[in-house]
């Protein structure tokens, strides 16, 4: 037998030694090492799950509070603010001109919000810094004439029912991208209750696959 | 949906080579309407990048025979072999991030996609394809007079002409609004056809017949009897297209009286071109 032959053996018996003597302490190693797993994991999830968002996602308070209820209810439906223009874009958020349709500089209501919204914006005429929720990066082109009036969809299937909500939730900014929170969604599993739960485009292909039989072309959205 | 339910458009183009002076407008109009970043300088032509680019051409021969065209050179848009798809630049992208739609005919190129391995540069014929090497700046206060509608691209990814698709969708956008299924042929017309002082450049569908550009082409319905990769050939002698042999079926168009220019559209041997002139694609004549 060889020198290293030799080695070899004692070394394996060696490790084969230290192996079994190992065993028998291993009983309390081994449950040991299960906590220690178990705790890291546990804080790990939870750091990623309730920590991480916090960190990721800055929270901005709109300028003041709006009442989407009950506009809805005093001006009848989405449609009156959010309109489309007469060459088929969207208008978005209304301009303060279109709020003094019915807004002057008495205050209408009681609310105090009403009052920030005529004394900062009104009387300044000053548009008012509205956080998008739904803003899309600048490659995607999304037209809300081909949805509305193409395909008679509901501002409910994407909006949610946002028209039924009395206060508006802060603005969450991805603080890597800059992109709403909305985009993404708001479970951090990315799991999916509502149509209107994620704007992202794995949801349009997942519609327009199951509404037209075909995902799409890439320019039918990017520009 | 309705658009899916639509007739195919097949966009293309011709441009009238007797009629191009050369004096750069398509170029400019491309340029700011879809916010190409230009360059401190501009003749480094390894940096610059031109969607649309004005090529001189000239007969070679000396006083007074002399005789000078220029050829605006755009995306060809081209429909690949036998026409299916697989555009040069298309079939090797290992991105995804450019992809020719069947709907329209146009090669999209999606920025936010690539990753800037330029293989569709290689694989382009036509040099239509321009690279970022780096960010866009624009002087101060310019931001403000960028195009809303076209996204600008950042350092590191490729584009290209985009036969001013976002006038497309903004055309279909107004189409749904008032009802119609369908778009108008003035709707949709790209920025340098709009631009050309001349009237050289006619833009439009390849698949109506009612539209000026099928007029003048006279695409053939039938793929070419002696090169079956060759489909939408024109039928007008007059016009050509660049090394339409190769079967890249492009849908720019060229149109000239003049036949040194036909010429020029392809690299024809010694001989090659007196066999071939009134077929201009048909056979590579290996």
């Amino acid at each position: 037998m060889s020198e290293i032959e030799n080695k070899a053996e004692n070394g394996s018996m060696e490790s084969a030694g230290e192996c079994t003597a190992g065993d028998t302490k291993d009983d309390k190693g081994l449950g040991l090492g299960v906590i220690f797993f178990i705790v890291a994991f546990v804080v790990c999830f939870l750091s990623g799950t309730l920590l991480f968002p916090k960190l990721l996602y800055s929270k901005k308070e709109q300028p003041f509070n709006f009442d989407h209820a009950l506009h809805v209810s005093e001006a009848g439906d989405c449609e009156t603010c959010h309109s489309l223009r007469d060459d088929g874009t969207f208008a978005g958020i209304p301009k303060l001109e279109t709020c003094l349709d019915c807004h002057s500089e008495d205050v209408l209501g009681d609310s105090k919000d009403e009052a920030v919204f005529v004394e900062k914006y009104v009387s300044k005429e000053k548009e008012v810094p509205w956080y998008i929720y739904s803003r899309q990066p600048d490659s995607v082109f999304f037209s809300h004439a081909a949805h509305i009036d193409g395909a008679g969809m509901d501002c409910v299937t994407c909006h949610g029912p946002i028209g039924k909500s009395t206060s508006l939730k802060p603005y969450e900014e991805n603080r890597i991208t800059g992109y709403s929170r909305d985009i993404w969604g708001k479970n951090i599993f990315g799991i999916k209750k509502h149509s209107w739960d994620r704007m992202k485009m794995d949801d349009c292909a997942e519609c327009h696959k199951k509404e037209t039989g075909f995902k799409g072309y890439c320019f039918q959205c990017h520009k | 949906m309705k658009q899916e339910n639509n007739k195919e458009h097949k966009f293309g183009m011709v441009i009238d080579l007797d009629k191009c002076t050369g004096c750069g407008s398509c170029m400019v109009s491309c340029m700011s309407e879809n916010n190409v970043p230009f360059k401190e300088d501009e003749s480094n032509k390894k940096d610059s990048i031109t969607w649309m680019r004005v090529y001189k051409l000239t007969n070679g021969k000396s006083f007074p025979d002399t005789e000078t065209a220029y050829l605006p050179r755009p995306c060809m848009h081209c429909a690949g072999k036998g026409g299916h798809g697989h555009s040069p630049c298309v079939s090797v992208c290992p991105a995804t991030a450019t992809e020719y739609g069947h709907d329209t005919g146009i090669v999209s190129q999606i920025y936010t996609r690539c990753f800037g391995c330029r293989y569709c540069m290689g694989a382009c014929p036509y040099h239509a394809r321009y690279f970022n090497w780096w960010d866009p700046k624009w002087p101060e206060g310019m931001e403000n007079y960028l195009s809303p509608n076209v996204s600008p691209r950042m350092r590191g990814v490729v584009e290209k002409c985009s036969f001013c698709y976002h006038r497309y969708q903004a055309a279909r956008d107004k189409a749904y609004h008032e009802g119609r299924n369908d778009i108008e042929e003035n709707e949709f017309q790209t920025a340098c056809t709009t631009a050309c002082p001349a009237g050289a450049i006619v833009f439009g569908d390849l698949n109506n017949p009612a539209h000026k550009v099928h007029q003048i082409v006279k695409p053939d319905p039938h793929p070419d009897k002696w090169n079956r990769h060759v489909v939408g050939k024109s039928r007008n002698p007059k016009v050509f297209r660049l090394l339409e042999r190769l079967g890249t079926n492009p849908k720019i168009y060229y149109l000239s009286e003049r036949e040194w220019i036909r010429r020029k559209g392809d690299n024809y041997l010694d001989g090659e071109w007196d066999k071939i002139k009134n077929h201009h694609g048909s056979s590579s004549h290996g």
